[in-house]
This record gives structure tokens, sequence and C-alpha cells, in this order.
């Protein structure tokens, strides 16, 4: 039988607060009829106002949603009720069943829908397409430097604030160059702290000086420079190449609304190869991005790394089995060790924001300058935590020591999930209560 | 130091390379020696990648800060873990809240239920959840007790550490003498009041003792909603205090503290009262003959009764009124040795001697139905005698005259209301008895009638008046009414029917032509009810 997932995880499901809530009133057995599970899969009926009962399926593994009603949310509040149904009662959704005819005909369609593959592109076509735009990136890059070093030379004083330091202008016309890497970092220049400018303005200058030369850097180095400039590497070509097998621990998931998108991030680390990785999905505005995974959870499958000098993101492939509960906190490391690790993943690839840790024997304290994580020989800052998961984690270690897996980065330390005394792991990026 | 070289390249970027030169390296070897490899024909471009190459390496060269002084934990809390059920079902009603969307509001009702219910059981709560709670209960203050009881010692650890939840601390009882005299001397208005229920619930001299000390140098609304918090606990030994407060300078509180007097049985004012109320009120005859006031004399003020009428009655009517509510009920059931139904079935009439005797007009307040023939029971003044002891029995809580006011349950339909505010009359009676009486009230009026009857009843409602309840929802269906000329009812019952009621309900959803408003109103009740039930069921789960 496949293990029930928490309501917590569940809850991380719903595309916003209004459908949580509705999702707990559809909670209870009362609407349900023909309710059952098995097979990766979990249906059921559900009498809402109307005459006829929607029709809800849930597909486990991926996880995947169908239901007949008319919401546009997704999933929607059926779907996330049915699943708080299975999670709470075993007795109101049976194991082991064969599915309802009308579940069973969505999901063999999902399933060959999933198998049908693309039609392969035209090889010569593609190949002048990403020769024009490696021209066009390339003097996206140049003009940057051009404008960095102006900038440079008249003075960075003044450059933030509300009047902004023209970056904006600057970040549009390298979204027309097609560098959307460089777009996003000239975007930040004018929001970054006085005390960080210098820094933005010398990675900025320093990727668009790499980009310019990328093809005399080794080859992994490059390959970080074309991912950073924004060169996307497509999934399926990713997972033709070779994969990397493991059970892997999804240490935790943090979404952030980057309008319209929502980017839900989530990192993995495996158990064999101790590797860590981290998979990005994204959501249409009223939709939760289709990749969920439970936090303490484990799953056998195949990764495919995109390449670089510190391979990290990746993307999902085969998956062998569905998750199970991996009870217990995982391998951690001491502040130092953490603060060591990501300053090796700065030195292989400088413009490395953040690199992820786990912490072992960590408890959060106050001290002057803010909160901060301390073991017994240091102290790291929290950064960007909200109030409400700060005081989860506070709670949750009731001043004693914690695991917590979180990114570590120049500016601090961000926690994603708490491990508790006995092992359990509570996110901190989830609206809901554990 | 490199720190310092990060500083140098820092402010020349400020101001730009046009009018400051670039630094001279320094700091470790290693970096003033790639530095030197820097081509620097031009100072910007330069500039740039110095700070790339410095940034880099205090990023990458990132130490830990130093470790401070370890701060005791949280005391360890040996109660039951919650079920993994009910942890669920409170991350429901949490979630809930978040929203606080109008819909939701059985949720919100249903969160301070889970709470009571869970205390009941002596459960720990999760720790994670117990930020959320904790912040609900600052906003929520009903749930503060159930809240900082579940809550425990890390709950109190918490609160040291935030203070937003400083409530809690001072609502957990087991405080310091320090801290005491402190609350009082220095908090907040809301703190001190409840500082002082909470001290008058455990030693009510000490309570009495702390208001008196600094009870003259009080802000004059200060002192009312003060002298509230002693109705809890009221004994003889208030007496000196509250007689004193008769003479306070506010208008208000004079008149609260001859009201919390006229409660206290053998009160030296329940006296004076009595004394007065036996002047106007005379037996004669098997007839009650009622003389009114003619005045409000100085005493009668000192006594608490406000010369003029705030609805601008007849003043006769008004003082008679006032002196009959503030008279122990006792009173009358000694002097004239009757029971208080044998006391309501006396017929009423004016005492024309002493009308004559003075003269005066006598104020007939509106809806006294005097002037009309004066046939045996309904006399003028019945219905302002009545009033007045309804209001007595209210005040003194006597369950007695409160049952002999209301009558007995009422069979037939339309029959007339009983006197005075029944559901205040209700609340004196033991929770049974009032739901049995609404029960029957039901049966013979429409919902809609007993909207503050039910209000009065203790939830969750007894299964009889559950269904009860139900019943008369099923009348107003078929009798075309719609569920919105029921609201408030309804809100009730999504909050208080008890859970056994559930099928019935159902059933009604079932039987309501579907698609309208009654069958959604049904269905959502039963859906309330269902939660609630497997809200309850799932807290009494072995762990």
């Amino acid at each position: 039988m496949e293990e029930r997932w928490s309501t917590e995880h569940i809850l991380s499901l719903a595309p916003d607060a209004a459908a949580q809530k509705a999702a707990g009133k559809l909670s209870s057995p009362a609407p349900w009829s023909q309710a059952g599970c098995g097979q990766g899969a979990l249906w059921g009926l559900c009498q809402g106002s109307g005459s006829t009962p929607y029709r809800t399926v849930i597909e486990l593994t991926t996880p995947a949603y169908q239901c007949s009603c008319p919401s546009r949310k997704f999933p929607c509040k059926h779907a996330l009720g049915l699943l708080l149904l299975w999670s709470g009662s075993a007795e109101a959704v049976p194991a082991g069943r064969e599915p309802a005819d009308w579940a069973a005909k969505w999901l063999t369609g999902r399933q060959q829908r999933a198998e049908k593959t693309a039609a392969p592109a035209d090889p010569l076509a593609a190949r002048r397409r990403a020769e024009r735009r490696a021209a066009k990136v390339a003097s996206g890059a140049r003009e940057l430097r051009l404008r960095l070093a102006d900038r440079v030379r008249q003075g960075i004083a003044g450059a933030g604030g509300a009047a902004g330091g023209g970056w904006a202008e600057v970040s549009a016309r390298m979204v027309d160059a097609q560098a959307p890497g460089l777009a996003t970092r000239a975007a930040e220049l004018d929001r970054l702290p006085a005390d960080e400018q210098l820094a933005g303005y010398a990675l900025l200058h320093l990727l668009a000086t790499a980009y310019e030369r990328v093809d005399e850097l080794p080859e992994p180095l490059a390959q970080t420079v074309r991912a950073r400039i924004g060169f996307s590497t497509d999934s399926a070509e990713l997972l033709a190449g070779p994969t990397v097998r493991d059970h892997w621990l999804v240490l935790g998931s943090r979404d952030s609304a980057d309008d319209p998108l929502t980017t839900r991030h989530l990192w993995l680390r495996g158990a064999k190869t101790g590797r860590s990785a981290l998979l990005l999905s994204y959501g249409r505005p009223g939709q939760a991005p289709e990749l969920a995974l439970p936090t303490g959870w484990s799953l056998e499958a195949e990764l495919a790394f995109h390449p670089g000098v510190q391979p990290l993101r990746a993307v999902l492939g085969p998956r062998h089995g569905p998750p199970a509960l991996d009870p217990g906190a995982p391998w951690a490391q001491s502040i130092g060790a953490a603060l060591a690790s990501y300053g090796e993943a700065v030195a292989e690839d400088p413009w490395t924001e953040s690199w992820p840790v786990v912490l072992g024997g960590v408890l959060p304290s106050t001290s002057p300058t803010g909160w901060q994580l301390t073991d017994q020989q240091g102290a790291l800052p929290l950064h960007a935590i909200p109030d409400q998961a700060l005081w989860r984690l506070t709670a949750i270690s009731g001043g004693r020591p914690v695991t917590v897996f979180g990114d570590c980065g120049h500016r601090g330390f961000t926690p994603v999930t708490v491990w508790d005394e006995q092992g359990r792991a509570t996110s901190l990026t989830t609206g809901g209560a554990a | 130091m490199t720190t310092d070289y990060w500083a140098q390249l820092h402010s020349t970027a400020l101001l730009g390379t046009d009018r400051r030169p670039l630094p001279e390296p320094s700091g470790p070897p290693a970096l003033v020696a790639a530095a030197a490899s820097v081509d620097r024909s031009d100072q910007a471009t330069a500039l740039l990648e110095l700070a790339a190459l410095t940034a880099v390496r205090r990023r990458a060269g990132l130490l830990p800060l130093p470790a401070p002084e370890p701060t005791p934990a949280a005391e360890p809390d040996e109660r039951p873990e919650l079920p993994a059920a009910a942890a669920r079902r409170l991350a429901v009603l949490l979630a809930g809240r978040a929203t606080g969307a109008t819909a939701q509001a059985n949720l919100t009702e249903l969160l301070p239920q889970w709470l009571a219910a869970a205390r009941e059981h002596g459960y720990r709560l999760p720790a994670a959840q117990l930020p959320a709670l904790l912040e609900a209960a600052r906003a929520r203050s009903e749930l503060r007790g159930d809240v900082v009881a579940l809550a425990g010692p890390l709950g109190r650890w918490l609160a040291e550490r935030n203070p937003q939840w400083r409530y809690v601390l001072r609502t957990a009882g087991a405080q310091g003498p320090t801290e005491t005299d402190l609350i009082w001397q220095q908090g907040l208005f809301a703190e001190r009041v409840t500082h002082l229920t909470q001290l008058r619930r455990r030693d009510p001299a000490a309570a009495l003792a702390l208001l008196a000390g600094t009870w003259p140098s009080e802000r004059a609304e200060d002192r009312l909603l003060f002298l509230d918090a002693l109705q809890e606990g009221l004994s003889p030994a208030d007496e000196p205090f509250l007689e004193a407060a008769l003479t306070d300078r506010s208008r208000n509180v004079r008149s609260t503290a001859a009201e919390l007097l006229s409660t206290l049985p053998g009160s030296a004012l329940g006296a004076r009262m009595a004394e007065r109320a036996l002047a106007a009120v005379r037996l004669v005859d098997g007839v009650l003959l009622v003389r009114a006031p003619t005045a409000c004399d100085a005493a009668m003020q000192r006594d608490g009764i406000p010369p003029k009428s705030p609805t601008g009655r007849g003043e006769q009517a008004w003082w008679l009124g006032e002196m009959l509510a503030a008279t122990p009920l006792s009173c009358w059931t000694t002097t004239f040795d009757l029971t208080s139904n044998q006391l309501l079935a006396l017929p009423v009439a004016e005492d024309r001697e002493g009308a004559e005797a003075t003269g005066a007009d006598i104020g007939i307040g509106t809806g006294t139905g005097t002037g009309a023939g004066t046939s045996a029971g309904t006399g003028p003044w019945r219905e302002e005698l009545h009033e007045a002891w309804a209001r007595a029995a209210v005040r003194q809580g006597d369950a007695r005259w409160a049952r002999s006011l209301l009558g007995p349950p009422p069979r037939r339909t339309g029959s007339t209301p009983p006197a005075g505010a029944p559901a205040k009359l209700l609340a004196v009676l033991p929770p049974a008895e009032r739901a049995l009486w609404t029960a029957a009230f039901l049966r013979t009026h429409g919902p809609g009638d007993a909207f503050q009857l039910l209000g009065a009843c203790a939830t969750p409602w007894t299964p009889p008046l559950s269904t009860a309840v139900v019943a008369a929802l099923e009348r107003a269906a078929t009798a075309g009414s719609y569920p919105w000329n029921h609201s408030g009812v309804l809100g009730l019952t999504e909050r208080s029917l008890a859970p056994a009621t559930a099928p019935a309900v159902a059933a009604l959803a079932a039987d309501a032509a579907p698609d309208t408003a009654w069958a959604e109103t049904f269905n959502r009740l039963a859906g309330t009810l269902r939660f609630r039930a497997a809200m309850l069921a799932e807290l009494t789960e072995p762990v």
C-alpha cells in the first residue's frame, strides 16, 4: 500500500489559500462516494450542489489531477479534498481497488499521451537559429560591458533608490538580445542594497566578459556561463543523456511568485551518491506548479543534471516506484563546514547565489543584529525568512538543537525544512501549519 | 587587509574612476598577485575586474560568526501528544482562519470548540502549530484561556521571546508577586482588567484589596469596568466598599455599585429597597395594591435610582420599576407568606387611597395597558410589577422566580409570551431545563421568535432541543420562507446543534427540492455537523 501524504504536503499543492480552505471542507467522507485508490491513483465522486457528482481522479506519482468540476483552479478543491480524505482515513478511501471506468479512461489516456514522443525538429534550421542567437547575445554582452564601465567611470553613487540607475532600460535591451540571465541581473542592480551594488556590477561584468570568450573556456565552465546567460537546455535532450539513479530524499521546496509565474524550487539529495539536486517547476497564475514531492520523503528515480562546473540543477527522469516516507533527519554539517561548501561552489561558479546545505545541531537565537542559527562553534545569520516560518522553526527547536535544511548564501542562511529531535520533517516554506 | 581594499574599491566606484584613481592592491599575497595580472589600460574595466576578484574571494571565504552564549531551553512537556488525525484537523482549522472569509464562518466557530475539547483531553500540541495558534489567540482574546493552557511550557518559552505573545505570560496564572504588582501598576487597561478578574477568581479578598488600594486615583470609566470584575465571587465582605462607591463622583459607577449591592443577599441596600418596596406595594384582601413613589428623593438617588428615565417613560413607573428590580425577591415571599407562583397569580390594582392622597398624576408608561377595564389579573401596574420582578430574578439569579415568571413550557400555538425578557430569565435556569423550555417554545413558535432563547441555551444543544430546532427549520422550509430569513438561527445551529442530529439534517437535505436554497442550507449544515463529529472523535482516538 502506498503511504499517505501529510496534510501539510497536500495543502502545499493548493494554488491559493482559498482552495486550501475549500478543500478542508471537502475532507470529510460525507460528500464522497465510490472513492478508492490503487495502481498509483486515487478517485472518487464528489456531491456538490448540483445533481451530478463531480468525477475526481488523481494520479499520485506525478501528481496529476482531473476533475469534471468547472473550477479553473488547479488542482481544484475536489482533488485536494479527496487527497485530504485519503490521507486521513484508510476506510474512507479503500486501497487496492480497480479504478472506476471513468477514472481508468483518463489514466490510460494520460499514459498514452506521455508515451508519444515529439517529432524531431529540423536540425539544420535549429543550428542556424542557434548561431543567430549566439551573435545577438554576444553583441548584447558587449553593450552591457560598455554600460557597466561607463557607469563606473562616472560613479555608481546614487544609482539605486527610487530614481533607479536606468538599468530597467538596459535590462529590456538584454531581453531583446535574447540573454534573459543578463536581463535579470541588470534589472536587479537597481534593487540591490548600496553595499552590494559594486559586487553586483562586478559579477555582471564578469559574466558578460566570460561570454565574450566562452569558446575559449573549459567546457564545464562554458556550460555554466551559457546557463547563467540564459541559454536553456531542453529537458528531453538532457534525459536522453546520462542520468543518475538514486534514492532521492526530498530536502524541501519553496515557491516564489515571480509574476506572473510561480517558480517552485525542489531540493533533493541522493542517498547513495550524496549529490544535491535542484528541480525547478513553474505554475501559471491560478495553478500550482505541476511538480510536487513531499518534504521528508524519498523516491527512487533518475535525474539528469544540467551540465556545468557545479551541476546542481536537474530534471526528473523515470521514477522507480512511488515516494516513501524517509524517517529521521538527514546527514548534516556544522555551520563552518556548510560555509566552506558554499565557498567551494562560489570558487567554481562565481555567480552562485546560494548553495543547499543541511545544518546539524543548530538552534535559532537572537543577536543584536537579528536572528541567527548557532552551533557550538559558530553562528550564521538568518536571511529572507518570514516571521511565521521563523517562529515555527523556533517553536520546533524549543531551545534544543535541530537539523535544518536551507540555502546558504553570502547574505546568510534561508531555512527551508527543519527536523525535530524525533527526526520528523516540517516545512518552513508552506503557508499551512505542519 | 582585504576589507580595506574592498572598501577602497567601493569608494572609488561610488565616485567614479574619472574622479578617483584605482587603489593599490593590498591584503593577502595571493589576492595581490592576482590583482597584478588585471589589465589596467581602462580604469573602469579594471575596477570592475578587481572588484569581481575581491567579491568572489570575500564570498568564497565566508566564516561563521562567533557562537553566542547558550540560553535555556523550554521546559519539557510530559502531556500526551495530539493524535495525528487531530493535528491534521487543527491544520485545516488554522488554514481556514488565515483567510478569514465569511463563507468559512463555521470553521472560525469550530476552532474554539476544538481547542476546548483538546484542552479537556490534556494534549500537548505539535510545536510547529503553536506559533499560528498563539497568533490566532492574540487577535481573538476569547481563545486565550484554551490556547495558553494547550501551549504549555513551550508556549511560555516562546512568549518570553516574542513580545507579541506577552499575553501568554499574563494569562498563565502562576506569577510572582513582583510581576503581579507590576501589571496592576503599569499594565495596559485590558491587562489590568484581566489581572483583576483572575485574582478575583483565586482570591476575592485580595482582588478587592488591590482595587481599593488604587481606587481614588483611577479614571471614572476604568472604575466602572473594574467594578464589574467584582461581580464574580461577590460576598458581604465587599459591601462596605460598594456602599462607599454609592457616593462616587461618577453616576455610572454609583449605579453599578447599587446594582451589585442589589444582587448581594442580605445587603443594607437590599433592606432599604425592601422597605421602599413594601411601602409601594401592599397586599389587601388578596389584591396587590400599588402606589408608585411620587418623588425620587436623595436617598433613593443615592441607592442608584436615576431621577430621570432614560427612555422618557412616566417617571413614577420608572422609579417604581427601578426600586422593585433592586428589591430582594425574598422580601415578597416572606412578607406576604406566599410562593412566587401565588404572587404572580394575584390581581394587581392601583392603590387609590395613596393616589388620592398625593393627587399626583400616575406615571403610566407606554404599553402598560392601564385605563382599560381592570378585570382581575390585568389591572394597572400588573405588567410593571411583573417586569420588575423579572429583572430582579435575572439580577439575583433566582431560578425559582425565573421559572414562575416564564411559566410552564408553552404547549399551544400562539400562547402568550412570558413577562420580561424570556431569554434572560431562561439563562437563570439550569441548562437542561433551559433546553426543554426552548424546545417546547420552538414547537409552538417559529424559529425566528426563538433566536434569543436559543442563544441563551448551553452548547452543544441537547438532542431533544436539536431535534426541535431541526423540526422548526423543516416547518419553516415547508411553509415557504427562505433560509436567509433565518440566517441568525442557522448560524447558531451550525455552532450548536448536537452532532447526533446529522442524519436527520442530511435527510432534510435529501427531501428538499434539489438545487434550492434550502437544499444547499441543509447540505452545508449536515456537512458542518459531520465535520464537528469527526473533529471531536479524532480527539478521543488513542495515540
